[in-house]
């Protein structure tokens, strides 16, 4: 099967911090995919470049075929124009740490206003799907709640359904527990096992809650120093692995 | 001496110039409002130089006293080679302190859009909103509720610049109280008539805005949203 996502010698720095140092990355379009590795190696950047947050220093990601962030014109490439950007965009969706709702918005419109004012669908229509969408997330009593209203779980949940009700072909989950209290990570969780089981997208995990990746992904990388330094499945990952660095992380993360 | 009779007999005659007063307050007011949001566009503009001659203009602009510019746009603009023109001195007052508080409205509005934490832009660009919807649909309606009470001191504040119009002739109620002293030989009475029409005008504006504050900040109550202006 064709890659749904394709990372080709990306590179990405920060002024002169160089975070990514060359990933080369495919991701199928059904492929459940966790990253871990310790913080400042550079996991949610990789992701943040793909949702067209941050530009690429170097090399390209390739979208379902198209070229993210350089477009063809008369002759060799050029950078993407803003339309351009759009219409890959279209395809990804994402979560984030900070759950990042609209405050002005009830939790309902947080879902119908993207649909009305990006996908162009009727407001009848997008009210319907939203609802469900709510629903399906645990949040069915809670339309017209503001997300001050709400605690950070119910946040975290609504942020999803938001997303989820655009369609993507491929998600990105943004270490989407690491804001919420201990006790309300279990109900986020519980939700992104629902579509990592029931979904066909393509879904990738930055994420610290290493038991919950193994358990749901097909394949994990561990990213250290910019690079991608072991990816297998959870299994090959973590028992098979001698990465001494590898070995280290896991370590210090069992607090042992 | 302070006499009742003759501040029965001025009132009629300063309460004249009332509409001219207000009439500018609230002309020079909604041109500043417009043009604060004309500086920030110029001032976001990609072209570096020019954004930074448009910086420097309205530095100028803003550290310069208001009286200034009135008799600069009255006295010295009909001069100007080419673009000279002369104006009414109500025009001439009109556009020196709309544009002079606009320097200031302008860092009202930016220091609301700073305000607006930059995850709603992040979550706007991932649900693929044009530039356009960012804005009217996410950023400006978180903010600028909260940058009304700042709005709102402004108004109190132009209000009082208004009676400079009374340099270069513009007749509100300051020019008529200090017309009825000249020619009664009696101060006391008209000016403060005045000043107590300010007061009027102004103390209930001012409770009202430390209301609505009090209601935006309960609307819009945690930590992100809270503004706050340097001038």
């Amino acid at each position: 099967m064709e890659p749904i996502v394709q990372y080709k010698d990306v590179h990405k720095s920060f002024g002169d911090v160089h975070v990514l140092k060359g990933i080369n990355l495919d991701i199928r379009p059904t492929e459940k995919i966790a990253i871990i590795g310790p913080s400042g190696s550079g996991k949610t950047t990789i992701i943040r470049l793909l949702m067209t947050l941050e530009e690429p220093t170097e090399g390209d990601i390739i979208v379902d075929g198209q070229n993210l962030w350089k477009m063809e014109s008369g002759k060799g490439m050029k950078k993407a124009s803003e339309k351009h950007l759009g219409i890959v965009r279209n395809d990804i969706g994402m979560v984030f740490q900070h759950f990042n709702l609209f405050p002005h918005k009830t939790i309902l419109d947080n879902c119908v206003v993207p649909l009305v004012n990006v996908r162009k669908m009727k407001k009848s229509e997008a009210v319907e799907l939203s609802k469900q969408m709510l629903d399906r997330v645990g949040l069915g009593d809670k339309y017209e709640s503001y997300p001050t209203q709400l605690s950070g779980g119910q946040k975290q949940r609504v942020a999803m359904a938001r997303a989820l009700v655009m369609k993507p072909k491929i998600m990105l989950f943004d270490e989407v527990t690491s804001a919420l209290d201990p006790e309300l990570v279990g109900e986020v969780l519980e939700v992104i096992r629902d579509l990592a089981d029931n979904e066909d997208m393509a879904m990738v995990l930055v994420t610290h809650e290493m038991d919950f990746a193994l358990e749901v992904a097909d394949r994990v990388l561990f990213l250290d120093e910019g690079v991608i330094a072991e990816s297998g499945t959870a299994e090959e990952v973590i028992n098979e692995s001698d990465n001494p660095r590898l070995q280290d992380f896991l370590r210090r993360f069992r607090g042992e | 001496m302070w006499s009742w009779e003759t501040f029965i007999d001025a009132f009629p005659f300063v309460i004249k110039g009332i509409n001219v007063t207000l009439g500018l307050t609230f002309t020079s007011y909604v041109l500043a409002l417009a043009a604060g949001f004309i500086w920030l566009a110029l001032e976001s503009t990609p072209l570096r130089p020019f954004n930074f001659i448009i910086y420097w203009i309205r530095e100028f602009i803003r550290s310069t006293p208001p009286i200034v510019q009135i008799f600069f746009l009255y006295f010295a603009w009909p001069m100007v080679p080419y673009i000279g023109t002369s104006f009414t001195p109500f025009i001439a007052a009109m556009i020196a302190l709309g544009v002079h508080f606009s320097t200031y409205i302008a860092e009202v509005y930016r220091s609301g859009i700073e305000s607006v934490d930059k995850g709603q832009w992040e979550a706007s660009k991932a649900l693929n909103f044009s530039k356009k919807d960012t804005w009217m649909k996410i950023v400006l309606p978180q903010a600028l509720p909260p940058t009304i009470p700042m709005l709102g001191n402004y108004l109190i504040i132009l209000f009082k610049e208004v009676p400079l119009a009374a340099t270069i002739g513009v007749v509100g109620i300051l020019s008529l109280g200090r017309t009825y002293g000249a020619n009664t030989w009696s101060y006391i009475e008209p000016l403060t008539i005045v000043a107590l029409l300010f007061l009027l005008l102004s103390y209930p504006s001012a409770v009202l805005i430390r209301k609505l504050e009090d209601k935006v900040n309960r609307r819009f109550d945690k930590k992100n949203t809270k503004v706050k202006v340097t001038e």
